[in-house]
């Protein structure tokens, strides 16, 4: 009885040892392994993604990349989340440009200004820089430079009988009356207008083509004036005309582009990867060949030619991760003129070389869709607007969902919604 | 053995309920320990930020504020309705879980040919994790190319499709479809058990005393069933009242607002906008709630005599 109890205790004691013991963090024999978050949605497929993953751990037998997807809209909060551990559950992760200033007010992000070489710099685009930059000092390495285009299908127009897209969104709704009234669609166009950012983003578009502006020079609410409520009135008429989608309340990107891809809208508003995919990839759209993309129109009269969203993101090293060269080697990798120039089909080179003489032309060539956007993103880019770059961002964001779909969804005015919008914003400027 | 040592011995010997009661609790010990890591130190570290205000980030600099948290909150228009639309969500789940499963549970205990296909079949909704159920409705739901629309015109019910989650009024209660598709198995499965061990003289007792069926289920079965159902109601409640995963995928808390039920407004809070003792302090009220409502149900429903 005795001998038993003894062995007993013997081990328990070994247990619990063992599990204090086996708490520890072990270190890593071998190869540092660098553990990466990012996004599927909008951007490169994971195919791309893991191809590119699969190169580097090739020419890189001392590191060993695992990559992770989330949603855009699960991208933040894992971050933030995961940050609390030491070491962090990610070595490095994909911050989108909203996300830059908070991230660097928590010490998130890695400051990599020294990292930076005067070669980057030069070749890389002026405005891809501004993403990363937070007060001067840079966080991260911009990757995806990107905006919303306006997406058109050329064969349901003709048979309405337009020849060219609209150029404003006046325009936009005549051609539209037009579709619905010979039932050639149901509702002509579909937007991103859910409870998410995307909505913001299509409102940026809307708002700044009407000569509006989110804020202003001193970073103060400006949109809840006269151009913000014609622009929200004009949303929510609309949907109650039947031109735009009213499913468009509850979608995001996603959703766009499956409304799209089954010739059930004939002008849609989304990033630059929904080209390929519905133009050129049959399983995925059943109105391949048929998809043109145009300048976004703007509000006829707001003196805007045209104006759009930018939607820019960059991959940051945790600021805490005990691998932080093999991170930024990575990242190196990833974001080098080369990698991306080849997997461009979903997603343009930061690399302002990349556009400029000789490699232009090989640079249109190296896929199908490069041909139109390559050139779309030329001719769009000089009329992308940046959202203000603010900590608190998520929580202002978040307001403003709240105030568009209120005045979407009937329960408050235009102007009421705005106004509750702008004074959170206000609060939280504080 | 000198009468010294033997003395000593006498001293350190334990009666034979000791040493058992010793090694029970060196047996438990690991397992309490776990729990009290597990378990409540996350229980006194959210108790302790609850009393703080953080600027964003979970390492950011905190400030002490006592109580503040709580009292904004309580004090605060947007929480008493969001605590309206999350007992909403949780009295009109709960209450058709409660009904449908008792349904269920009944047809399964009549044994009619396949039940035993059905009982394990009921199995399938349960066992699906709430996350991929919540995806799966949000496809059902689409209003371009989901299965409901579909359905509902070739029945003839609608003449073209509805974008049903841009409803408020309609997202909520089909987010309560949702859940009941996932959870009255659960109760069916629970209150079949307790009726297969129903004793049958009773009821066959009740019959020859000339009580009808209706009398026979809702004077001698269903009491029976009480303690039964308590232990389905008091889980499906809390579980009820702390929804979220479904409400993540399904709506997103839209469309304005009309689906953020208060874990989702945690989880707001906490994690989007970084407010960790604002995101604490919810948490802890609604722990409050939900020890509330077991409370009053283990009052209405509990009786001493009765063994669960």
């Amino acid at each position: 009885m005795k001998a038993i109890r003894s062995m007993l205790f013997a081990l328990m004691a070994i247990i619990m040892i063992a599990s204090v013991v086996g708490c520890q963090p072990k270190q890593p024999a071998g190869p540092a392994t660098i553990r990466v978050l990012t996004m599927e949605q909008a951007g490169p497929t994971v195919d791309e993604m893991n191809a590119i993953v699969g190169e580097f751990n090739k020419a890189n037998p001392d590191i060993k990349v695992e990559i992770e997807y989330v949603s855009y809209d699960a991208l933040h909060d894992k971050i933030t989340t995961t940050m609390a551990s030491k070491p962090p559950a990610y070595d490095v992760f994909l911050v989108d440009d909203i996300w830059y200033a908070e991230f660097a007010k928590a010490g998130y992000s890695l400051d990599v200004s020294d990292r930076i070489t005067k070669d980057m710099r030069d070749k890389i685009f002026a405005a891809a820089w501004d993403i990363p930059t937070v007060g001067g000092k840079v966080y991260g390495m911009p990757w995806l430079l990107d905006e919303k285009y306006f997406f058109y299908n050329e064969t349901l127009l003709k048979q309405a009988g337009f020849d060219a897209p609209p150029a404003t969104w006046e325009e936009l709704l005549t051609q539209a009356k037009v579709l619905k009234e010979q039932g050639i669609v149901e509702y002509p166009i579909v937007w991103s207008w859910g409870q998410y950012e995307a909505a913001i983003c299509d409102w940026v578009i809307l708002l700044y083509g009407n000569g509006g502006s989110l804020v202003d020079d001193k970073g103060a609410p400006a949109f809840n004036n006269e151009i913000g409520v014609k622009t929200l009135s004009w949303m929510v008429q609309t949907v109650d005309d039947g031109y735009t989608n009213p499913a468009s309340i509850s979608y995001v990107e996603e959703d766009v582009r499956n409304v799209f891809s089954q010739g059930k809208a004939a002008f849609a508003v989304n990033w630059t990867y929904m080209y390929d995919l519905v133009n050129f990839n049959k399983d995925e759209s059943q109105v391949t060949g048929q998809i043109k993309m145009a300048l976004m129109p703007a509000f006829e009269g707001s003196g805007q030619e045209s104006a759009s969203i930018n939607g820019s993101m960059g991959f940051s090293v945790a600021a805490t991760s005990p691998n932080q060269d093999a991170a930024w080697k990575y990242i190196e990798f990833l974001t080098s003129e080369d990698v991306q120039n080849r997997y461009s089909a979903h997603l343009l080179p930061i690399w302002q070389t990349s556009f400029e003489g000789e490699n232009l032309t090989k640079l249109e060539g190296y896929t199908p869709a490069n041909a139109t956007t390559v050139p779309m993103f030329n001719k769009q880019f000089p009329f992308a607007h940046v959202r203000p770059k603010v900590s608190y961002y998520p929580e202002a964001s978040k307001a403003l969902q709240l105030a568009l779909q209120e005045a979407l969804t009937k329960q408050k005015t235009p102007e009421q919604a705005l106004n509750a919008a702008a004074a959170k914003w206000v609060e939280l400027g504080k | 053995m000198s009468p010294s040592s033997h003395g000593e011995t006498m001293q350190r010997k334990r009666t034979l309920a000791q040493q058992d009661a010793l090694v029970g609790f060196a047996l438990i010990l690991p397992s309490v320990l776990i729990i009290l890591g597990i378990s409540l130190q996350p229980i006194i570290s959210t108790l302790y930020l609850s009393l703080f205000e953080s600027s964003r980030g979970i390492n950011a600099e905190r400030t002490f504020i006592g109580f503040a948290n709580y009292t904004t909150f309580l004090s605060d228009p947007v929480f008493w309705i969001t605590i309206g639309r999350t007992l909403y969500f949780t009295l009109v789940s709960v209450g058709l879980e409660l009904v449908l499963g008792l349904a269920i549970a009944q047809l399964i205990h009549t044994h009619p040919p396949g039940w035993q296909f059905l009982r394990t079949s009921l199995i399938i909704p349960w066992a699906v994790p709430t996350i991929v159920n919540g995806t799966m409705w949000r496809w059902i739901y689409n209003a371009d190319y989901g299965a409901m629309n579909g359905l509902l015109l070739q029945l003839g019910i609608i003449d073209k499709y509805i974008p049903w989650l841009t409803k408020p009024n309609v997202a909520m209660n089909l987010v309560i479809l949702a859940d009941l598709w996932h959870s009255v198995p659960f109760i069916a499965l629970i209150l079949q058990a307790a009726l297969a061990t129903l004793p049958a003289d009773l009821e066959e007792a009740a019959a020859v005393d000339g009580a009808n069926a209706l009398q026979r289920f809702l004077l001698v079965r269903l009491p029976l069933l009480r303690p039964a159902i308590l232990v389905a109601l008091v889980i499906r409640t809390v579980e009820a009242f702390r929804v979220f995963d479904i409400i993540y995928v399904i709506t997103n808390g839209g469309p304005a607002y009309s689906t953020v039920t208060i874990s989702f407004l945690t989880y707001l809070e906490m994690f989007s906008f970084g407010h960790v003792g604002r995101g604490s302090a919810l948490s802890f009220l609604i722990s409050l709630f939900t020890l509330i409502m077991a409370f009053i149900y283990i009052r209405m429903l509990y009786r001493p005599e009765e063994k669960l």
